[in-house]
């Protein structure tokens, strides 16, 4: 079957195609014209750069100039950072200094104050207690013994003990294992480990510190037994160790010289007051003041 | 500025002297002495502390007893205590915090570690 044409249709179609060519023909043409004005305004933007760069024949020095300050300002930075962190570094290194005149005060008032209680009394017992409570408090050990030297029988015997009674520690002679070889060579012996010390060795201390007068060892601080929470011997625990073994033996030396030197004199005072006495007593009257 | 009232109460004459040697860099406070938990007591009624500081092993009454006597009286009840323990002391330590001890230091004694814990309590 043929399509029939209807009269003026042809012509319509034939319009409205144009017609959208037209249209399509109009918008191209628009963006054509904006791009354009774009472009137009681009043209004299860099116009006007080259008018300007024209206008300022100094332009390039500046940069230069201005890339010369950039750099020396880096430099300064540079500079700067490099001090921030010297002082920084000195800072530090005050800081670790301030810790170790610290802990050095520390130690010192620690050995002040050991000094200070052994040379407070002369009395024998009460030093005895002083030697005790720096090794617990100062030092911080939990069983230990104090000994003394019997010169009669050539041999260590225990004074004063904690921890421990001062009955179960045996008398050692000089020379003997561990501690009678510290009372014959007046060098102190520390043990390698401390931490192995929980069953207790009478024969093998963790510390033998002689007590010495010049070169003359009086007597043996023999440590057993450290605190718990000790696990190992500081610079001023040596340096305690140290002061008490010359201090203490000096200590305990003047107070056992001291109780000797009282009792004599009490002896001879009685003696004095006897014979005072005596001219005046009737005979067979007893004395007043019994004799001690 | 008002002064802190330090009470330490210690039998050993060696550590009360290298306890107050330790407190003194503390500009503002005064301490003040007890060689025992009685002597202790009886320098707590006399004068309100801002902390007190008591060894565990002392004779005639022992720390532990003062914290607890100190815990039950209605005015003193809530001045912080510090114990201080010494060897195998676990138990003590555990009983003085128990018995309402704030905190606890051991021997030997770092003057910086007693400072640090002494600065804790008294601002």
């Amino acid at each position: 079957m043929t399509e029939k044409k209807i009269p003026g249709e042809w012509p319509r179609q034939k319009a409205e195609e144009f017609l959208q060519v037209f249209y399509k023909g109009a918008e191209f043409t628009k963006e054509l014209m904006e791009e354009n004005e774009k472009l137009r305004y681009k043209v004299m933007q860099l116009e006007e750069g080259t008018k300007s760069k024209e206008a300022d024949p100094n332009l390039n020095e500046r940069l230069v100039k201005m890339e010369k300050e950039i750099r020396s300002l880096e430099e300064d930075k540079e500079r700067l950072l490099r001090i921030h962190e010297e002082v920084e570094q000195e800072n530090k290194d005050f800081a670790d200094r301030y810790i170790v005149v610290q802990e050095e005060n520390n130690n010192l008032a620690n050995l002040y104050i050991a000094s200070h209680q052994l040379h407070s009394t002369l009395d024998y017992k009460e030093v005895l207690r002083v030697v005790l409570e720096i090794v617990i408090n100062l030092i911080g050990a939990e069983t230990f013994c104090l000994m003394l030297l019997d010169e009669k029988h050539n041999e260590m015997a225990t004074v004063a003990a904690e921890g421990i009674e001062v009955h179960q520690v045996k008398n050692i002679k000089i020379g003997k294992g561990t501690i009678g070889e510290v009372a014959k060579t007046g060098e102190s012996y520390f043990s390698q480990d401390l931490t192995n010390n929980t069953e207790l060795d009478l024969k093998n201390p963790v510390a033998c510190v002689p007590l010495k007068i010049k070169e003359n060892v009086i007597g043996l601080l023999v440590i057993y037994k450290l605190l718990v929470q000790k696990s190992e011997f500081k610079n001023i625990d040596f340096e305690l160790f140290s002061l008490l073994a010359s201090h203490a033996a000096t200590a305990i030396y003047s107070a056992k010289l001291y109780s000797q030197s009282e009792r004599k004199l009490s002896t001879i005072q009685g003696f004095l007051d006897l014979l005072t006495e005596t001219p005046q007593r009737k005979p067979g009257q007893e004395p007043e003041t019994p004799l001690t | 500025m008002a002064k802190h009232n330090i009470l330490i109460v210690e039998d050993s004459p060696t550590m009360r002297q290298l306890i107050i040697f330790s407190l003194k860099r503390i500009s503002d406070c005064n301490l003040v002495e007890a060689t025992d938990g009685v002597d202790g007591w009886k320098k707590l009624s006399g004068q309100n502390f801002d902390l007190i500081l008591t060894d565990i092993n002392m004779p005639v009454m022992d720390g532990l007893k003062l914290v607890s006597l100190i815990r039950s009286d209605e005015k003193k009840k809530n001045i912080p205590i510090i114990i201080i323990t010494t060897e195998g002391a676990e138990e003590d330590k555990k009983r003085g915090l128990a018995l309402g001890a704030n905190d606890y230091i051991a021997k030997p004694i770092q003057s910086h570690t007693l400072l640090e814990v002494v600065k804790k309590y008294i601002h």
